[in-house]
């Protein structure tokens, strides 16, 4: 009896696996910096009793580039977020499988440098920012002398006020997400290359003298100035708002939510607050993505629609900035809403 | 003690050394004892900590603001094509019949005041006032009282959580908003209560309409599709590895990488289903269908470990009293062996399904780790499972889904005690001793 279940069972199985070919629900996935946002988007159009409501994964930047990419069919995903642009290695991918994309901006986040009200605020330039939590530094920028300036050494700087007396009297401890995060891999690249490497003689010298590229400089400090906290943001505000000496790297969206615990680091003399963000004068900020493809629009039920949703909150006032999202520009949104009727394809040439 | 085996002893001798002996044997054990006391105390207190922070943020959890206002069901404005389907609903204009009767309620005027008070609500308000509609068209063209949720920064506030000293552009709810809530307050029309969105709810990212249903659901029909499959084959290859197999180099060698299968890290399971079931036979992601599959491969070892031992504790007499009186060997196992093997097959199969009901790494391959609102109404419809549902909300940054995590992981919890509990409850209940 018991063998006649199992065979009932495996039946059943093949059974639905047939009936279970068309997809009538758009599948996403991607960067977890865009997730939030694309969760809300989603939840607006599965409102609309006309349609279901979008699967959104995570996986990251690289899952939602990749996986957009890997081929045509129902077995594939509809739409890639991505919180870096895709390069144009990753789109030589998608051409090779016949796949052609349209590149949508919905948006800016910030990465902030904040920690907790009980805190000494942090006023900083970028460079020092950089300075202070790159690994490897030019042997006399602590100033010391009777030493190779061009030689890179481990970071030698302990509290904030090594680098520069103004700065707080404190050590520096930063918690920051792991390497697998894209809020780090901006953040290393912003901070510690542009702001610091490809700013700042001395560690361009020093640079030149390995022959090193700025790009080395992304690596973050494992001495204990720089902690790895986890992927999950909400565990650094937590331990910001435990210990007031500390201080943490996350996404805008994180302090907007806590902004009555924490307060931001002002990084070359802005806030990160909406505004500064939005106007583009708070420098560390990224641009957030979507890759819709072509040869889903119409088949897949939605995707038109499911874009339309992201323009009717994407604006000042929308869900998306509630969640802490920065708007895009007027013009940019613009332009975006009538690239999603047009669907121009991505190509090499535009990515440069 | 060496020398004992050469010369012997004199009682006395032995006697005196036993006893010099003795305290330093005594002070061993009792050290050890107090290691073991030192250690378990070492264990409890851990215990105690992680559910003493999982309670005190869960069972708040557990409970949201909600606000009563009198509304009134305009059917002109709720169902402009006048059929009542859930197309005509929705092209209804459920928001400004809402937001009205807020206004009311709270006094709101003025552009700025009626957009501060407009956020006082849930944005989840609407569907709730159509689903009422749904289920009682009668009410239409009535003033009826009805309660919705409040946002999650305003339950935040009346929480505590977000203070009244607080900067007002340091809080998420300015002023107005507070002037608005106290009103609100103050007519009684604010209540704290059950949470009705945590257990009907489905994923959300309006942190106060967000619930576990979806998940749950989607748990039930993962387990189900896994047990469905595990049990009987788990069952099945235990039965024919323990009577039937011969015993030789190939069926040891399968015996091995049983054992070793249980000791495989959950997520290449993952893997294995994603190239197998979505890469070779194109079968759709996120679906519970994949999920129930391979977490019955993960749980088949345990599965086939314990029904082996079960099968093995079942005294050969039985065997021997069947086939003496002329069973068959295919009639000794099913009308026998296996029956009374039972409760010690189904104990390692509960506890195998506890195991496949916490994981979440096999499923992260197969993309059951996603943002799935739709509850799944059949295993092919996507779906996802219970701790990845508590994943998600850990890392969303609304402050009430940290209330709303902590209540997921406590009804998680209280669905593993109840299967390690049945599991007990049968070998105490079922099992025989010879």
């Amino acid at each position: 009896m018991r063998f006649t279940f199992a065979l009932a069972g495996a039946v059943a199985l093949v059974g639905v696996t047939t009936a279970a070919s068309a997809r009538d629900y758009i599948s996403i996935a991607g960067s977890s910096t865009v997730l939030p946002f694309a969760t809300i988007v989603a939840e607006q159009l599965g409102n609309n009793p006309s349609f279901k409501t979008p699967v959104v994964e995570s996986g990251g930047s690289s899952v939602g580039k990749k996986g957009v990419c890997e081929g045509i069919g129902t077995e594939f995903i509809d739409i890639g977020n991505a919180s870096s642009r895709m390069k144009t290695g990753e789109l030589e991918y998608c051409d090779g499988n016949g796949v052609d994309l349209t590149e949508i901006k919905v948006g800016y986040d910030g990465i902030v440098v904040a920690n907790s009200k009980d805190g000494v605020p942090l006023v900083i330039s970028k460079a020092d920012l950089g300075m202070a939590l790159t690994a490897m530094v030019p042997a006399c920028a602590d100033g010391s002398t009777n030493v190779n300036c061009t030689d890179m050494v481990p970071n030698p700087f302990k509290k904030w006020s090594d680098i520069n007396a103004d700065y707080p009297d404190v050590e520096i401890r930063v918690y920051g997400p792991p390497t697998t995060s894209g809020t780090r891999a901006s953040f290393a690249e912003m901070v510690n290359e542009k702001g610091y490497c490809k700013k700042d003689e001395m560690a361009k010298a020093a640079l030149k003298a390995a022959g090193a590229k700025a790009k080395t400089c992304r690596a973050m400090r494992t001495d204990g100035a720089y902690v790895e906290a986890g992927e999950q943001d909400n565990l650094i505000v937590q331990k910001l708002q435990e210990d007031p000496s500390a201080y943490g790297i996350f996404g805008f969206s994180y302090l907007d939510q806590n902004s009555d615990t924490l307060h931001g680091a002002v990084i070359d003399g802005t806030n990160p607050t909406f505004d500064e963000i939005a106007e583009g004068s708070y420098s560390v900020s990224r641009s957030l993505y979507f890759y819709v493809k072509h040869a889903h629009v119409g088949v897949v039920p939605g995707i038109a629609e499911y874009m339309a949703e992201w323009v009717k909150h994407w604006g000042e006032d929308g869900a998306l900035s509630d969640a802490g999202m920065i708007p895009m520009p007027e013009a940019e949104r613009a332009q975006y809403a009538a690239a999603m009727k047009d669907l121009p394809k991505l190509t090499a040439d535009m990515l440069k | 003690m060496s020398d004992t085996g050469k010369q012997m002893m004199s009682p006395a001798m032995a006697a005196e050394r036993v006893a010099a002996g003795l305290a330093a044997r005594r002070g061993r054990e009792k050290r050890f004892r107090i290691y073991g006391r030192i250690a378990i105390g070492i264990a409890l207190a851990f215990l105690v900590t992680l559910f003493v922070s999982i309670f005190s943020k869960g069972i708040p959890g557990f409970f949201q603001h909600y606000v009563t206002i009198e509304v009134a069901l305009d059917r002109a404005k709720l169902d402009p094509a006048g059929d009542l389907s859930v197309q005509s609903l929705y092209d209804g204009d459920a928001r400004g019949v809402i937001r009205t009767a807020l206004y009311e309620a709270a006094g709101a005027s003025g552009r700025s005041g009626r957009k501060a008070a407009g956020k006082i609500i849930s944005q989840g308000a609407e569907q709730r006032l159509r689903n009422a509609i749904l289920d009682d068209p009668s009410i239409l063209g009535t003033t009826r009282a009805m309660t919705f949720a409040v946002d999650d920064d305003v339950d935040s506030f009346l929480r505590g959580f977000i203070k009244r000293e607080t900067p007002e552009k340091d809080r998420r709810i300015n002023d107005k908003m507070i002037g608005y809530i106290d009103v609100l307050n103050d007519k009684g029309l604010i209540s704290f209560r059950f949470s009705d969105y945590l257990v009907f709810g489905s994923a959300s990212r309006n942190a106060e309409m967000a619930g576990i249903y979806g998940a749950l659901v989607g748990s039930i029909l993962t387990l189900a599709v896994c047990l469905v499959l595990s049990f009987p084959l788990g069952v099945a290859t235990a039965v024919y590895l323990e009577e039937f197999a011969p015993k030789n180099r190939v069926t040891e060698i399968i015996e091995i990488n049983i054992n070793n299968l249980a000791a495989v890290p959950s997520v290449v399971f993952g893997i294995l289903g994603l190239a197998v079931f979505i890469g070779t036979f194109g079968m759709p992601r996120s679906i519970p269908l994949i999920g129930g599959v391979v977490l019955a491969l993960m749980t088949l070892p345990t599965i086939i470990i314990s029904s082996r031992a079960a099968i093995r504790a079942v005294p050969p007499s039985i065997r021997d009293a069947a086939l003496g009186v002329g069973a068959s060997r295919m009639q000794t196992m099913l009308h026998h062996v296996v029956p009374l093997a039972m409760p010690g097959m189904l104990t390692g199969t509960i506890i195998g399904m506890a195991q496949a009901l916490g994981e979440t790494a096999p499923l992260l391959m197969i993309g059951m780790v996603a943002f799935i609102v739709d509850v799944p109404g059949s295993v092919t419809d996507p779906g996802t499972v219970l701790p990845v549902q508590i994943f998600m909300w850990a890392d969303f940054a609304e402050r009430m889904f940290i209330l709303k995590t902590s209540a997921a992981i406590m009804v998680l919890l209280a669905f593993l005690i109840l299967m390690n509990a049945a599991a007990i409850v049968i070998r105490k209940k079922l099992e025989r001793r010879w």
